[in-house]
């Protein structure tokens, strides 16, 4: 095989890397194959924002060749496939015979080994947990050889692998649970509310009648209005539902925006507008699950806006404490700084414990936004929040990261130790260099 | 429904063109090199809903076989309305620049295999006085140039063949496509830096059925490679001798 050295960006576009790409044909991959011995580490569609599936220097082993599907049991909803094959080519598949992805993101341009790599959550974490929750078994392909992992089999291998960012071998293919549905509909309705207290008192209201549940907040808002935005709640449509779906146009940035077309001016402006793009208090209607699910998906290359200096998702998590303390005063921090993006996204993490060494979710409340890379500045910004997150004794998203301290990540993965036993010695990332 | 053989099945275009072909409801037979990914590839056609699909491995490059071939993919079919080549290699230019040793591989695998193949084929829809040949060619083959003349030659060579089958054919009705992709973003390429001129398989293959469809005679793809490739093709050999292409 011949190489080249390429830029490999995330989605981010921060930081850079360069890497020589190894492509991955068929899942008879041997890592052996390999020469001469680099590290090498799994990449798929690249929708980390970070650096934790970029490998600068060293080998990425792109998947999107292990695109097959293996078997789909119509009757008992369980779904067999190579690791490169997307949500979207699954969901193409899958939801004109009536059944669901067990648990999404908020784009379905990802893979499934990238999923499970990064034991990715939904809008339903309070009822379903994570995607690593519905995964019944994968193939591993180590140095040391290949294995079949399961809850019972190899489970060890199984556990450090799920949230396992890619560094515990090669998944080659996945099988795993899907959800039963009746149409592609879903039934939802978007509560505009005014205050954090607002947000938690419709969160707890919420979670017992309704499936999937999220906030988009206007994170430039103070003061009283601190947390203030529109609360989506949905559930699966059900049996009778009729609609005409008329899908919208795909939308497209074709190139990249100046850096400074997002600044504090335009970003009020816009935040101002969405909130106030509903005017009424509730709104009910269905709609189709893609722009339920993946609004941002019909603008292809929407992290062109950020311009070529890329951005910064930061998403943490809190556990609920009296009166939400920490993130108020995260919140607070940003809207302080008057930075931020229009992408900024409050919701609730059930109970259910994840089943992931390293697996980001638990139980508490998580936010999540965008912040053009402003450089040191907004550096700073993040290291203030990593330590009320630390203080809460909660967690940053290694997906989402491409900053965290060395100390800020010992502190929010304390199972580190333990999974570090189950990395394969030919593998490694950019973000493992630099936490470890 | 439409009966149809491709071969070099297991290439990323091809693949992308055989889910679009299974997804409106036509049969397939596919040939490839690699057993284990012919049968990936069958599998995951089955569970996308095709209505039939066989394989067959073969190494392609044995032109002596290619008529017991094409027969056995016309009996498991039970007919057949296209034929779809799409193997190929790019080898190793630099080395096929300095041996023909190296070169030869590079012009039996693009060239000569191919041009057997659509023989085969062309003699078959000769006789029954329909189908379509569909072959994938490429921008390399309009005009030699120093990075990749020894590929270009086997492809343009190919093209000025399926010039005259098409030429022969005409009056039996039998359709003849060349197909000129540009830069694909494939495992063939993986070791080239990407640009703004690359697409992706999924693009090729939406091009190659609806030349099929329509019953085009040659096609760039995605489409804007005719623009480019027309500005090559007119630039005097004085003038272009000189630019490092």
């Amino acid at each position: 095989m011949r190489f080249s050295e390429q830029n490999v960006v995330s989605w981010g576009r921060f930081p850079k890397s360069t890497s020589r790409i190894f492509p991955v044909l068929d899942t008879a991959f041997e890592v052996q194959n390999i020469n001469p011995p680099c590290h090498v580490l799994p990449f798929g569609l690249g929708r980390s924002y970070g650096d934790s599936c970029l490998n600068d220097g060293e080998i990425v082993l792109t998947t999107r060749s292990l695109d097959k599907f293996i078997s789909f049991d119509r009757t008992n909803g369980t779904l067999v496939c190579q690791a490169g094959v997307s949500f979207a080519e699954i969901l193409d598949l899958i939801v004109p015979q009536g059944w669901f992805l067990p648990v999404t993101p908020g784009t379905k341009f990802i893979t499934v080994g990238g999923a499970i790599a990064n034991d990715v959550h939904g809008k339903n974490h309070h009822v379903s947990g994570n995607f690593g929750h519905h995964v019944i078994q994968f193939e591993l392909v180590r140095s040391d050889g290949r294995f079949i992992c399961s809850p019972i089999e190899n489970s060890e291998l199984f556990h450090a692998t799920i949230g396992g960012l890619g560094l515990t071998g090669l998944i080659t293919w996945v099988a795993f649970k899907l959800k039963p549905i009746h149409n592609p509909l879903i039934v939802q309705e978007v509560i505009r509310y005014e205050t954090l207290e607002e947000f938690f008192e419709i969160s707890a209201a919420s979670e017992k009648d309704f499936e999937y549940t999220v906030s988009w907040i206007d994170c430039l808002s103070s003061g009283r209005t601190l947390g203030r935005g529109h609360y989506m709640r949905g559930n699966h449509a059900p049996a009778q539902s009729n609609m005409r779906i008329k899908l919208g146009k795909k939308l497209a940035v074709p190139f990249d925006a100046p850096n400074w077309a997002l600044n504090s001016l335009t970003l009020k402006a816009f935040n101002l507008a969405y909130y106030w793009r509903q005017p009424q208090r509730v709104k009910r209607f269905t709609s189709h699950y893609d722009p339920f699910f993946y609004p941002l998906d019909s603008i292809h290359n929407w992290n062109r806006i950020y311009g070529s200096r890329g951005f910064l998702q930061y998403q943490c998590v809190v556990p609920f404490d009296d009166g939400a303390f920490a993130i108020r005063e995260i919140l607070s921090r940003i809207s302080k700084a008057k930075t931020g993006s229009f992408l900024a996204v409050l919701k609730t993490f059930g109970a259910i414990p994840s089943v992931g060494m390293l697996s980001f979710p638990r139980r508490g409340v998580t936010l999540a936004l965008d912040f053009p890379n402003t450089g040191e500045r907004l550096f700073k910004l993040l290291e203030e929040l990593d330590t009320i997150t630390r203080s809460a004794g909660g967690a940053v998203y290694p997906a989402k990261d491409a900053r965290m301290s060395k100390n800020s990540f010992s502190a929010f993965f304390p199972r580190f130790d333990e999974f570090s036993k189950f990395i394969d010695p030919k593998f490694s990332s950019s973000f493992l260099r630099r936490v470890t | 429904m439409k009966k149809v053989v491709i071969f070099g099945a297991t290439s990323a275009i091809a693949q992308a063109t055989a889910r679009r072909f299974a997804a409106r409801g036509d049969v397939l037979f596919l040939v490839g090199r690699n057993p284990h990914k012919l049968s990936a590839l069958v599998q995951d056609l089955t569970v996308r809903g095709c209505r039939g699909v066989a394989s067959l491995s073969a190494d392609l490059n044995d032109t002596s076989s290619h008529s017991a071939i094409f027969q056995q993919a016309v009996e498991n079919l039970g007919g057949c309305d296209v034929m779809l080549l799409a193997h190929g290699d790019l080898g190793n230019e630099q080395d096929a620049q300095k041996d023909f040793a190296a070169a030869l591989p590079i012009l039996q695998t693009n060239m000569l295999s191919a041009i057997s193949l659509c023989t085969v084929a062309a003699n078959y829809f000769e006789a029954r006085k329909q189908g379509c040949v569909a072959a994938i060619s490429s921008v390399a083959g309009d005009r030699g140039r120093q990075s990749n003349y020894i590929y270009g030659t086997a492809k343009g060579a190919l093209g000025i063949f399926l010039q005259g089958l098409r030429n022969r054919l005409f009056l039996s009705g039998v359709h003849v496509l060349t197909i000129k992709p540009g830069f694909v973003d494939t495992p063939m390429t993986a070791s080239f830096k990407k640009g703004a001129l690359w697409a992706q398989p999924d693009t090729i293959a939406d091009g190659i059925i609806k030349g099929i469809d329509r019953k085009r005679n040659e096609v760039y793809l995605p489409v804007f490679w005719s623009i480019i490739m027309f500005v090559i093709r007119v630039v005097p050999e004085a003038v272009f001798k000189r630019m490092k292409l």
